[in-house]
């Protein structure tokens, strides 16, 4: 059965309601107790985000200062219910202006009442779409260019938006200018041995996409890749230009993408919701450029020192550079004095996160800073466990580098005016969940 | 710029309601607007402001839709709670149903199917009828859904008034939306009745998969998961189905991820070309990948569906077992279930990285991640026979770190690692015995304990080893003592001299006369008349070769993997259990067999007897039954039959033949089917608790003048969940004979909801008899645990960190405590733990903790004058619930 929540409670931490809303009958009205004493108020917060209490069941979730529980009593599909909260948040989020949390629910709370009313009916989700609902769910904290119109006249259509099959996008859209601008963002994800190979390293992308388009455009994006210019070259019978090609081991579409013409054609065509969204989402494991290398080499001198050695090299372009560079290099709970050298940057030791943190603001590339560093810790007989060594972390963003080398070949618009376009294309590469271990 | 609607909440004066209703009947519109949010926000932090009802209805009148909307928020809350008043609002209602904007129509549909009100329902079929052929799809998507709401309500209304037909209508209608909502609601409709009403032909399937590129991304999932239980007719259908659905692998909605896969498994199972087979495998791998990089929440529901698949199509992701990697910040559960699959995609191939990451895990700092990492380690060498030695070699690295639980875990691991292998790798047997002093948990201990005596005669100083543990014989847990038993009978076998005969000795006396476990004390005697009559037979049965381990830990059985594999993606994908383990539903069949009508049925009185009202209600304290009735209580020693008594003394003369069953003696059981009723024959049972296992102990009684054979037995929904953890076990019983069996029996199986209740309800069939229904009382403290002990400081703690309202007490006017050593010796026994005792004027008081599986501890706080009538107990729990139980449970056990 698809239901995904017959209830769903907004609590704060301290387990206060901030709004609830009983979908179905199935599940009793004090199920919110049940939840605070059972998961709440013991250790099992945070064990487990699915929990059988009596003859319910609990999914919670929590956002910023907010958990946001749902109680099925049947056998409902989790997925559906976790990935309805999400994108719900997402819709919250747009309407209040960016923030979610327990102030923002308690000044919007006739507003998420009205669109939880809309966009779930008996538990069963419907449209989600931001753009749709704004159409005509308006209230004076909507920051949106309809929020003048009166609320309770109807707005024209807008039933037919609702359920339409391009049920993200509204009709007639009119600008001056029309513009498209493209962001390719990357996360490099990598796990390295102290040794320095590699265990686990992958790309996950997205292409964000921010359209200013009139009308109902039809859009038509190519990248590099492999399956795509293969096909490319199959349907024109000629043989695929040399040059880097990328494969991608999994790419995820908004809605919005015809999937089915994806899969015959390998094109990503498109009627795209205005403004911004995520068009599609992509997974790369092979030949996949580090930016950077770090070479840790940690030595603990008898019980009370520690000497750090750390060098990371740049390896993209001489001409590029990478900004916000944060190097965090844990060190035992009971450190007390440190001191450094760096070649480059600032370094300082952080007590409340138990690292050393090394900050380069602008990094170029091909160049290798290293960070030297002595710590001193307080001697204690107590301290039964040796130290776990958690990894090195790594943060940074690499502007106009791809670690995938994925590339917009093109991006096509049309549209029935035939109006001519202007379309922007970034490259940015951002660290995931660098880790290093020493 | 956000508005502030916060300021609704901050009415605390006195006087509210009044002045609410005040202002709900004001003049100017923004009051009356005002008024409704307050009245609203009221009703969020759990006020009742049910008596406005009328004022609020009476807004209802409105041209204002955000105002409307309110009031029928409040009135789906409240309806309910002033069914004569919601009357009132019908008019507005069917008003509204035929308005002009299709919004406020679909609104009223919405609302009314919400308010489960005979009187609102009547009036809304005429409404409904004309939405579900609206002319907008909004207003017919809506009504749509309302169909299934309706007939929560009242199925047979629905059936006669034709709105299943005009749903099924809807199917073909031209919005995909309408289209989605109208297989949603037909899929539910027919999971509740047992008429075939949504049958999926091969003409609505190719319908619907066409309308599944043009429907929203929930749309998609409602019509997956529907067409999900259509069988094809053959493999070339179901790859043309599957053909049509692998584009939605592509989506980024994970729950249309997940339903495409389900999909796509079922109809695979048809599929014989092994090309198509190993293709669509291929393709279903990076999409289960990528749900890794969702949210916490949704990586685990996706990995808990991932080591299913991986069960029946182990392929798909053989080569991505990186993946799977644990991150360092990823939260627990997430790490837990990686883990998992990485035991299971662990092979020859990837060993030596995965035993790697194991290894840096058993570093880490949740100590119950390490230590699955190191089991895992151990179930690796299980699984893989050639990496076998590579993972001992990492135990053995792990053991030399000395972090003391892990050297713990690694021994459990390695116990087992020679179960597997045997003769294969005692060489490190010296190296495990460095640790010997360091093991405090009685499962390394036992496991210990249970190497040295497997290996008494490579182990020098076994003797030696085993002595050190001996001195402490009594105070060991069960589980020790019966491994210290054990292997003192194999080293006295292995080597027949003086130490070891001294050793047996002082086991056998500690084991049978000085302890009052059951357990301990026939298999101590066993051990003993086997061991005066024929030292050989004693050799044959305890060092009788073993039968070698599997790994198969965590495998479930293929049928119940079939059902799973069919619930992808819901909850019973998560909780690897098939959905009536966990769901009550009330479903009329007319075609089921004699047993399950017995469960079905009476689990029908039983959920509507506390409609929607969960276990945890706090109200069923108060419910909770008296303890009148005669309890069966908790064995106290046993008599000493004549024949054991003779033993004792060593007298050869009086020598049984072994092949004599060995029956589980006990006191007698009380009688739950007479022979009276039962035609003969009487069924005697209790629930009772060995090694940590709650087990039900029956006796079979034929009296009648037929052999009696083919017994089973089935156990009703219960607030424990009680199940038969194997089939019950009865030869065939000759008129006049009897026999007496103990079922292992597992909890939380099926769970009933309600207020806690002692009731069993069992079900006895055999192959001359109708089927036999009895009732059976369980006792809480069977279910106490050998864990249940905590320290007196985390008792404090946990006593002051438990609300007041949590604090339950009962008096025992008539029960007497005469010799406080030997209660407290009993109730230890029965799992309930001493902690501390205090004067308090002429009384002691004394404090006790017990815990019940799934963590759930009790602390007891026992008032009395020694040697005086009347026991006052106390006592705190997060579950005050359970309270009524309890105390049946303790008086039981001071009266024993």
């Amino acid at each position: 059965m698809p239901v995904a929540a017959s209830a769903i409670y907004f609590l704060n931490l301290r387990g206060d309601v901030l709004i609830n809303r009983l979908y179905r009958d199935d599940v009793g009205g004090n199920m919110v107790d049940a939840f605070r004493t059972h998961i709440m108020q013991t250790k099992e917060l945070g064990t487990c985000p699915v929990r059988q209490i009596g003859g319910c069941s609990f999914f919670y979730m929590r956002i910023s200062n907010v958990y946001i529980v749902i109680v099925v009593s049947s056998n409902a599909n989790v997925a559906c219910a976790f990935k309805f909260v999400v994108e719900a948040v997402a819709l919250f989020k747009s309407y209040f202006g960016g923030a979610f949390d327990e102030d923002a629910i308690r000044n919007n709370f006739v507003l998420i009442y009205e669109l939880l009313d809309e966009i779930m009916d008996f538990g069963y989700p419907q449209n989600l779409s931001p753009e749709i609902l704004k159409l005509y769910i308006t209230q004076e904290g909507v920051r949106s260019p309809f929020s003048s119109k009166p609320a309770d006249r109807p707005v024209p259509n807008a039933t037919l938006q609702v359920t339409g099959a391009v049920g993200w996008r509204r009709e007639g859209l009119v600008y001056k200018k029309n513009e498209v601008f493209l962001d390719i963002v990357e996360s490099v994800n990598l796990l390295m041995s102290s040794k320095g190979s590699v265990l686990r390293c992958d790309v996950t992308g997205k292409i964000l996409m921010k359209c200013f388009l009139s009308g109902m455009p039809d859009l038509k994006l190519g990248l590099n890749d492999k399956i795509g210019l293969e096909k490319e070259s199959q349907l024109k019978s000629r043989p695929t230009k040399s040059g880097k090609t990328i494969e991608l081991d999994d790419v995820t579409f908004h809605q919005c993408v015809n999937l089915t013409r994806f899969n015959s054609e390998k094109t990503v065509s498109f009627v795209p919701p205005d403004g911004e969204f995520e068009l599609m989402k992509y997974r790369i494991t092979e030949g996949v450029n580090l930016p950077f290398k770090v070479l840790p080499t940690i030595k603990e001198l008898g019980r009370t020192r520690m000497e750090v050695n750390v060098k990371v090299k740049s390896v993209f372009g001489a001409k590029m550079f990478a900004l916000g560079v944060v190097v965090k290099i844990p060190v035992p709970k009971q450190t007390a004095k440190t001191s450094f050298t760096v070649t480059s940057g600032r370094a300082k030791y952080n007590a409340a996160i138990d690292c050393l943190v090394w900050k380069i603001r602008k990094f170029p590339g091909q160049t290798e800073p290293t960070l030297s560093a002595e710590v001193e810790l307080i001697s204690t007989m107590a301290e039964k466990k040796s130290w776990t060594r958690p990894p090195i972390q790594m943060e940074f963003q690499v502007p106009m580098f791809t670690a995938s080398g994925l590339r917009v070949r093109f991006l096509k618009v049309w549209e029935k005016s035939g109006y001519n376009t202007v379309e922007w294309v970034r490259y940015i590469t951002k660290a995931g969940s660098y880790e290093i271990r020493c | 710029m956000s508005r502030n609607d916060s300021k609704y909440f901050s009415t605390t004066k006195k006087g509210e309601i009044p002045e609410l209703k005040e202002e709900l009947n004001s003049q100017y519109k923004d009051k009356r607007k005002d008024a409704v949010k307050k009245v609203i926000a009221a009703m969020t932090v759990g006020k009742d402001v049910s008596s406005l009802f009328t004022d609020v209805v009476n807004c209802m009148q409105t041209e204002n839709l955000e105002l409307k909307k309110l009031v029928y928020l409040y009135l789906i809350n409240y309806a309910k709670s002033q069914p004569d008043l919601a009357i009132l609002a019908v008019n507005t209602f069917v008003k509204d149903s035929q308005d002009p904007n299709p919004l406020i129509r679909a609104l009223a549909v919405r609302t009314m199917g919400c308010i489960r009100v005979d009187k609102i329902t009547e009036y809304l079929c005429d409404p409904l009828q004309r939405c579900l052929k609206d002319d907008d799809p909004y207003v017919r998507k809506t009504a749509a859904i309302c169909v299934a709401k309706l007939y929560d309500i009242n199925a047979e209304l629905v059936e006669d008034r034709g709105f299943l037909e005009s749903l099924k209508d809807l199917i073909s209608d031209n919005n995909p939306m309408v289209v989605a909502n109208a297989v949603a609601a037909l899929a539910e409709i027919q999971e509740n009745s047992s008429k075939p009403i949504f049958e999926i032909t091969s003409h609505t399937l190719s319908k619907l998969l066409t309308a599944l590129n043009e429907c929203t991304e929930w749309g998609q999932v409602f019509i997956l998961d529907a067409l999900s239980r259509y069988k094809a007719a053959d493999a070339r259908e179901a790859e043309n189905i599957v053909e049509r659905v692998t584009p939605r692998l592509q989506h980024a909605n994970c729950a249309v991820v997940l339903s495409a896969v389900k999909m796509i498994l079922q109809q695979m199972e048809l599929i014989s070309s092994t090309d198509v087979v190993r293709n669509l495998c291929k393709k279903m791998a990076p999409p289960l990948v990528t749900l890794l990089s969702a949210e916490p929440e949704i990586q685990y529901v996706a990995l808990r569906n991932i080591n299913l698949i991986v069960q029946r199509r182990p392929t798909i992701l053989a080569h991505e077992i990186k993946v799977f990697f644990c991150k360092y910040n990823d939260p627990i559960y997430v790490k837990m279930e990686k883990l998992e699959i990485m035991i299971k995609l662990a092979s020859d191939r990837n060993i030596d990285q995965v035993l790697l990451e194991f290894k840096e895990y058993a570093t880490e700092v949740d100590v119950d991640f390490v230590r699955k990492a190191v089991r895992a380690i151990g179930r690796c060498a299980i699984k893989l026979e050639r990496a076998a030695e590579r993972c001992i070699s990492v135990l053995l690295e792990l053991i030399k770190i000395k972090v003391n639980y892990v050297v713990q875990e690694a021994i459990i691991v390695i116990k087992d690692i020679f179960r597997r292998y045997p003769n294969t790798y005692e060489s490190i047997i010296a190296t495990l015995c460095e640790s010997l002093d360091t093991l405090d948990e009685p499962e390394a201990k036992a496991s210990m304990i249970w190497i040295i005596g497997e290996y008494a005669e490579r182990i020098d100083n076994a003797d030696e080893l085993l002595e050190s543990f001996l001195e402490t014989f009594p105070e060991e847990p069960a589980q020790v003592q019966l491994q210290l038993l054990t292997a003192t009978v194999k080293l006295f076998l292995k080597k027949p001299t003086e130490g070891p005969q001294h050793m047996i000795q002082v086991v056998l006396n500690n084991a049978t006369v000085e302890t009052d476990n059951p357990d301990l004390r026939d298999r101590a005697y066993i051990y003993w008349r086997l061991l005066s009559t024929d030292p050989e037979a004693a050799k044959d049965v305890v060092l009788a070769e073993k039968p070698v381990i599997t790994d198969d830990s965590n495998q479930l059985d293929s049928s119940l993997l079939d059902e799973l594999l069919a619930n992808i993606a819901t909850l019973s994908s998560v909780y690897h259990k098939p959905p009536d383990a966990f769901v009550t539903r009330v479903v009329s069949s007319a075609q089921r067999t004699e047993d399950e009508d017995y469960a079905e049925g009476s689990e029908v009185g039983y959920s509507e007897s506390h409609p929607s009202d969960g276990p945890v209600s706090p109200s069923a304290a108060r419910q909770a039954p008296a303890s009148s009735a005669p309890v069966a209580t908790s064995p106290p020693a046993a008599p000493v039959p004549d024949l054991l008594g003779d033993l004792i003394g060593m007298d050869n003369n009086s020598i049984v033949p072994l092949d004599q069953p060995v029956t589980p003696t006990g006191p007698p059981l009380p009688v739950l089917l007479p022979a009276s009723t039962g035609q003969g024959l009487q069924i005697s049972a209790q629930l009772t608790r060995r090694d940590g296992q709650v087990f039900y102990s029956l006796l079979f009684e034929n009296n009648s003048q037929i052999p009696l054979d083919g017994f089973m037995i089935q156990f009703n929904k219960n607030t424990f969940g009680l199940a038969a953890a194997g089939p019950l076990q009865v030869p065939l019983l000759q008129p006049g004979t009897s026999a007496r069996t103990l079922l292992p029996m597992v909890m939380f199986q099926n769970m009933s909801q309600g207020p806690p209740s002692s009731l069993l309800q069992v079900a006895v069939k055999n192959n001359q008899q109708p089927v036999w229904y009895f009732n059976d009382k369980m006792s809480l403290h069977t279910f106490f645990t050998e864990d249940g002990k905590m320290e007196r400081a985390t008792f404090l703690e946990t006593w002051r960190s438990l609300p007041d309202s949590n604090e339950v007490s009962k008096d025992f006017p008539n029960l007497v405590i005469g010799s406080v050593e030997a209660t407290l010796e009993h109730l230890a026994a029965s799992n309930l733990f001493f902690i501390a005792k205090r004067k308090n004027a002429n009384q002691d008081v004394f404090y006790f903790s017990t815990e019940i599986p799934r963590g759930m501890p009790f602390l007891i706080e026992l008032t009395t004058v020694v040697g005086n009538p009347g026991v006052k107990c106390a006592a705190k729990t997060p579950n005050p619930e359970m309270s009524g139980l309890l105390f049946e449970a303790i008086e039981t056990l001071l009266r024993g």
